[in-house]
Formats: structure tokens, sequence, C-alpha cells
């Protein structure tokens, strides 16, 4: 089994998507691209059937949240995984707080589901085509998404700690 | 050793647990019925394990047979709240849980007490957080507390022992009382 | 078993029959861990399940964004608390890679030593669980006690039982001392004898064997599409194992095999992680043997805590410890990615520093959220009873589902 090189998958990716890899780098080894986030089904797609990379595994998928990051503060992270040449990659997509919507992943890897059901619930991202995007860890009333940078930690209707408990 | 029983009991390291106080007669005593009934239910507490999370397993290693809980009474693990005396809640309560945990209290029968496990249930433990129910005493009055992250099965059986005494100790009209009414009324509980 | 379509099929036209709804609810005595499944059945056939999880919601991803990165340790420890050196170690490691800190053998062998430890521990528990729900509550008493036996071994390591918070960022706290060694030896001395007896009873049981095969089967590419790893995915078939593919702390060094079933049902996953056991033991084993001398730490004083002698005696160590817990030390900025074979799968840590005291983002992959959507599908067509067995010899621990 002859090991994939990134350089290998970042020349396939750039040929077969020539403008919508708006930046690739290599952290600890680890092939990082980011993408357009219209592209994101076709460049999976394409990861997975490629007959060198096979990257048919999803092996994680979380959001981030970047306040500073104008037009792209929240960030999906897609890492896949190939079984066959055992190779991973990280995919980012950057999409804007004013309209986060992505395309989901669930009917491509059955895996995302819950995962986009999370990421929906901890930051807000609409997944386009996701068969129950309800939220999945908190509250059904919950009028607010916990993990974005504004907002605290603790419970803020709790009345027997004060401020200064909590370091404000 | 002697072959008189009454200086045998006193020489033999064995323990007899002391009876209620009461009027003894050959073949009968006669005791308040507080105290007979507070025995009875103290040596026969059967508890409702709401086992959520780490607290949990070590109440399984309370269970098993290197800490044995059942020598004190709680031979049956009962999981209808219907068939339970004590609720032992361990573990970490969310807020959406909370409903779910004062359902199942209020589908015991009097009378019942609560034992929380660890410190996720007694105060929220070390998970301040917007999801986190800050103590089981929000949604439910509890008995007896054992702080700890999992406590040791030594400690759970303390708490054990402490709701054994409250229980031995406690007056049957308690559950009548209004003071506990208005404990009851403070929780929303009727 | 007949397949769940001509279930569904036979009673569209029925006009008689109807589908019941049972709702698994979350305090349920057989459901080792509180999620709640809203089940559909006809007569005693499950149809569909509707899953709700989230009952044990404890926002560590929040947490963690408030905590430096030596505190986050205790935070690992309750994701999956039936195997808490296996967290711990891999966020270490994670911290350690993002750090580009490089541990001696001793300390990587230490770690491996007790990795495996909880490993067995983990997969103990399961086992008896799935003895005891099938009714065999034997297993249960008399194998409860070497977890006892490991839960010695990891005080005196550590001095807690379960949830240990064993290590530091850069090595391990202290070196085991002869107590740690006494008692590994006589664990791995007296400890097959008494698993040989657990195995006697259910391995080749009849009973368990009506029980237990052919119920929850998933297919090896069923298993990939859902995000399978682990045991769960060894028992449908795939051999992949995070150990051998992407070997860290030292575990090249050593000789095991990855057991893997053929069918993905229950009788599968209790007998592959029977046989990791088994493994897990040999490494202990080897480890042991081999272990090398030197130190237990790395040198990297700007991360590693000193020991609180040298802190209380020694000006450097005064202020390389202050430093590291006011944060004061430069953290590199970056993305980093690692990920370790914990009890139930591939456990990842998605760390994402900007030079801070906190991680500006830590993501944990948890196997079992991930796998734990399957679960409808592998109990469709089977009855009440099999619902059960699937569930808990999947080994879904709450603490990791919900996280």
């Amino acid at each position: 089994m002859a090991e994939l090189s990134n350089i290998f998958v970042l020349d396939e990716l750039k040929s077969a998507f020539p403008e919508d890899i708006l930046m690739q780098e290599e952290p600890y080894g680890l092939l990082t691209i980011v993408l357009k986030a219209g592209r994101l089904r076709d460049v999976l797609k394409f990861l997975s059937a490629h007959p060198d990379i096979q990257a048919q595994f999803l092996t994680d998928l979380c959001g981030s949240h970047y306040p500073d990051n104008k037009d792209g503060e929240l960030c999906m992270v897609y890492h896949m995984y190939s079984m066959t040449k055992n190779y991973r990659i990280r995919i980012k997509c950057f999409i804007p707080i004013s309209n986060p919507v992505i395309a989901s992943i669930s009917d491509l890897f059955p895996a995302a589901n819950w995962q986009e059901r999370e990421t929906f619930d901890f930051y807000g991202v609409l997944f386009e085509g996701h068969p129950n995007l309800t939220r999945i860890m908190n509250v059904e009333e919950m009028d607010y998404f916990p993990l974005r940078k504004e907002y605290p930690l603790e419970d803020g209707s709790r009345t027997d700690k004060t401020d200064n408990y909590f370091g404000r | 050793m002697s072959t008189d029983l009454i200086t045998r009991e006193k020489e033999s390291r064995v323990k007899i647990v002391k009876g209620p106080e009461g009027i003894e007669g050959p073949g009968f005593m006669a005791t308040s019925f507080d105290k007979v009934v507070g025995l009875a239910r103290a040596n026969s507490l059967w508890p409702l394990p709401f086992a959520t999370s780490c607290c949990g397993i070590e109440f399984m290693a309370t269970m098993g047979s290197n800490y044995d809980l059942a020598r004190f009474g709680s031979e049956r693990m009962s999981f209808s709240p219907r068939q339970a005396d004590i609720l032992l809640v361990a573990g970490t309560i969310a807020k959406k849980m909370g409903p779910v945990l004062k359902q199942v209290y209020l589908q015991m029968a009097e009378p019942r007490w609560v034992l929380s496990i660890g410190a996720c249930a007694s105060s929220g433990g070390i998970f301040d957080t917007y999801s986190v129910l800050q103590g089981i005493d929000r949604v439910i009055p509890v008995d007896v507390y054992v702080p700890g992250c999992p406590p040791r099965p030594e400690q759970i059986i303390d708490g054990l022992i402490q709701i054994q005494n409250l229980v031995k100790n406690e007056s049957l009209r308690r559950r009548n009382s209004p003071e506990y009414k208005a404990l009851l009324e403070q929780y929303g509980i009727q | 078993m007949p397949n769940q379509d001509d279930i569904i099929n036979a009673h569209e036209d029925d006009l008689v029959s109807e589908y019941t709804t049972l709702n698994l609810g979350p305090t349920h005595p057989a459901t080792h861990g509180i999620f709640q499944n809203v089940l559909t059945m006809d007569g005693e056939r499950i149809v569909d399940a509707v899953q709700t999880v989230g009952y044990i919601h404890r926002a560590f991803e929040k947490i963690a964004e408030r905590r430096p990165y030596y505190q986050i340790t205790p935070l690992t420890d309750r994701l999956n608390y039936c195997s808490s050196p296996i967290n711990n170690m891999g966020w270490h490691m994670t911290v350690e890679k993002l750090l580009g800190v490089e541990l001696p053998k001793r300390a990587q062998y230490m770690r491996v030593i007790i990795m495996e430890l909880a490993r067995i521990s983990d997969h103990l528990v399961c086992n008896m669980v799935i003895g005891v729900d099938t009714g065999a509550l034997t297993g249960f008493t008399y194998m409860f006690q070497w977890r006892e036996k490991i839960y010695d071994i990891f005080e005196h390591i550590c001095g807690s039982r379960l949830t240990s918070n064993i290590g530091r960022i850069g090595g391990l706290e202290r070196d085991f001392n002869d107590e740690v060694y006494k008692k590994l030896r006589a664990f791995l001395k007296e400890f097959p004898k008494s698993f040989q007896e657990f195995s006697n009873l259910l391995e080749r049981n009849r009973i368990f064997f009506d029980r237990v095969v052919g119920t929850g089967p998933i297919t090896a590419e069923r298993a990939l599409q859902y995000g399978f790893t682990g045991p769960n995915l060894r028992a449908a078939g795939v051999d992949y194992d995070v150990r051998v593919m992407h070997p860290y702390s030292s575990y090249e060094d050593f000789d095991f095999i990855i057991p893997v079933g053929t069918k993905g049902d229950t009788y599968d996953r209790f007998m592959v992680r029977q046989q990791e056991i088994q493994e897990s033991l040999k490494i202990i084993h080897q480890a042991l043997e081999n272990l090398p001398q030197g130190k237990f730490f790395a040198d990297v004083p700007e991360f590693y805590l000193p020991p609180k002698q040298d802190v209380y005696n020694n000006m450097e160590a005064l202020i390389w410890h202050f430093k590291i817990v006011m944060g004061e030390t430069d953290v590199p900025k970056g993305e980093v990615y690692h990920s370790v074979e914990g009890g139930n799968g591939e456990l990842g840590f998605y760390l994402v520093s900007d030079g801070g005291r906190a991680p500006f983002r830590l993501h944990f992959r948890r196997p079992c959220f991930i796998f734990y959507q399957a679960y409808p599908e592998m109990i469709r067509g089977g009855m009440l009873s099999d619902a059960i067995l699937t569930m808990s010899s999947m080994n879904v621990i709450a603490g990791e589902l919900d996280g």
C-alpha cells in the first residue's frame, strides 16, 4: 500500500476544483483545506469516489465559532478518513453567521446525522436537506445557541451566585 | 470460656445490637410503636437506584460483593418507584432530566427518603453550566447528601446508615405534619 | 429472522392489527445510562424506534473553553467513565502533539500499562452486564472483584478509583512504586484463571447462545457508513484499530492481534471484547517485562508541572509552576486532531489553540454518540428483549453519549 502524500491529494483536488479551494495548510502533518461552502458535497463525493484516495469514512463533524472572522464566523470542520489508504484529511468551510446555511451530508454519510443536529444545537448552523434538524442535546425550548462565544458558560438565571464568583 | 450464658456474651467479640427500650418479660416485650416500625423500616430499605453517570458505577461497586450494600437491608434493588422506599440519586442530573426525576419521586409512596450521592447530584458538582441542574434539591426534597466525585463505596454506605438513623428516629406522624406539608409545598408537590 | 419489510407489508393490509408504542424510557433498569427510545412495536417485534438523548448533557465542550489545559483532564475522565485513564492519556497526547513534546520510552510504556488496564476494566463491565441482561447474575458477582483489584492499582498510581485524572501533560506525575508492581504481578497471575471461569460460564453456554446469536446484527458496510469504530466495528468484520493504524505511545513495540467477528451481532461483540481482554493482558505483560529505565516525564519544564517537593524547595521549579498554572507559558497557535483507541472506539480530540491559557475550541469525537445512531436499524425486526441485549452489548456509556 503506497503512502498517499498530501501533495498528491492536494494536486488532485486542485485540478478537479480549481477555484474552490480557498486555502490549504498542513498543521501537524494533516492536510487541511478551506473550501467554499457551496462545493462541500461535490468535494466529499470526489474524495470518496477517487480510486486512489477513497476517503469514505467520516471521522468527525463539528462546528466552531470565530467571532472576529467577518462573513465567515461559523466554521464547519469535517475530518475524513480513508481506511484503505490510511489517510486523513480535514476540510473546513466558513459560513456567515447572518445566513448559516450549508448542505447536509447525512444522505452520503449516515454518521453525519446526529453530528449535524449537535452542531445545529450548539451553533445554529442550518443544514439543508437534513431529515430531522432539531435539538439533540439541550432542551427543546432553548432559544439560543449556547456554544457561540457571546454566551456564558454558567446558567444566567441563578440567583444564589453573584457576578464576582463568575469572574465578571 | 465459662459456661454461664451471660458472662459468655460479655466475653464474645460479637456485638449484638441493643433492642429498643421497653418493658420485657418472659415471652413478651412492650415498646412503643414508633420504635418497632422505625427499626423494621430502617433495616429493610429497598432502594431505587437512579444512577445516571460515574457515581452509578461506584454505586454498582457498592452493590457488588466487596462492599455489599445488601447486608444493610437493601437486598432488592427495586426499579419501580411504587415498590421502593429510598431514592438513590447518583450522578449528574441535567435540566432535561429534572422533570423525569420529579416524576419518579412523585410516584413513590410515602414514607420515602432521598439520598443524593455525589457532588453532581448534591450541588451540580464540577459542572456549573447552563444545562446541569445545580443540585437535585432544586426539584425534590433531599434527606442525606453524600459528597465526593465519585464517593467511595464506604461513603455511600455511610450515607445509607445516616438515612437508617433518620428512619429509626422518625415519628410516625411526620408525614402528616404541617412542616412536612410545607416542605412539599416548596417544591410544588401536593 | 423475518425481513422487516415483510413484517410491515404483511400488516399494511391487515386492518385488525395495530402497532403499539412502548416507551423504553429514560429511567429503565436495563438501559445502562439514561437515554430514551420510543419503540413502535408489532406485538413483540420492533418496527421502529425514535431516540432521545441528551439527558445528561453537561456541556463539556463549553466548559473546556474556560479551563486551562491541565484542568481539562478531570473533564475528560467523565466521558467514558468506565475507562477514564484512556481518556486522560488521549487528552495529554493531544496537547503534547500541539506542543511538540516527545515522551521518554519509560513514560510511554507506563501509559500503555495504565491504558490497557483501563481497557480490561471497561470490557469486563460490558461483558458482565451482557451476562446480567440475559439473566446470568453470577458472572457479575464473580468478576466485579477484579474491577476492584484494578481500582486498587489505580489508587496506588494516582489516588482515586474511578475518575482517575492520571498523568500530566508531559508524562506522569509519579513513578510506579513497589506496591504497584506487586499488585500488577498479582493481577496478571490470578486474573486469567478467574476470567477463564467467567468464559466457561457464558462463551459456550447453550442458553446464552440462544439469546445472543443473531441479535442486533449490522453489516460491515452499514457499520462503516455509520462511523462505527472499536469493538462494535471489529465485531462486524473490519479490523480497524487506532493502536495499529495510527500508533501512539509506543504501541508499535507490542505484539498483539486484533480480534474480528463476522456477523456483527451481540455474540460477536461479546466475543471480541473477551478476546480483547486477553490481548490487553498480553500487552501489559510485554510492557511490564520490557519496562525501560529512565524518566517518567519529558524534559519540558515550561509545560510539565514540577513535583511538589521541588516546588516547595527549589526556586526555579516554583517559578515554572507559577508560570504554568497562571498561563504565562507560550502555547503555540494551531489546530490538532489526535485520537486514541478508547474502550468503545476511536476517541478523538480536535483542539484549536489561539495561544491562550484555555483552548479556543475543543471538540471530542465521542464514539458512543456516533454509533448509537445505528441502534434503530440494528433492532428493527427483533424482539424487545433482544433490543435490550443489543444496547448493552454496544456498551453505550451515557457520559460519552451526551458529553
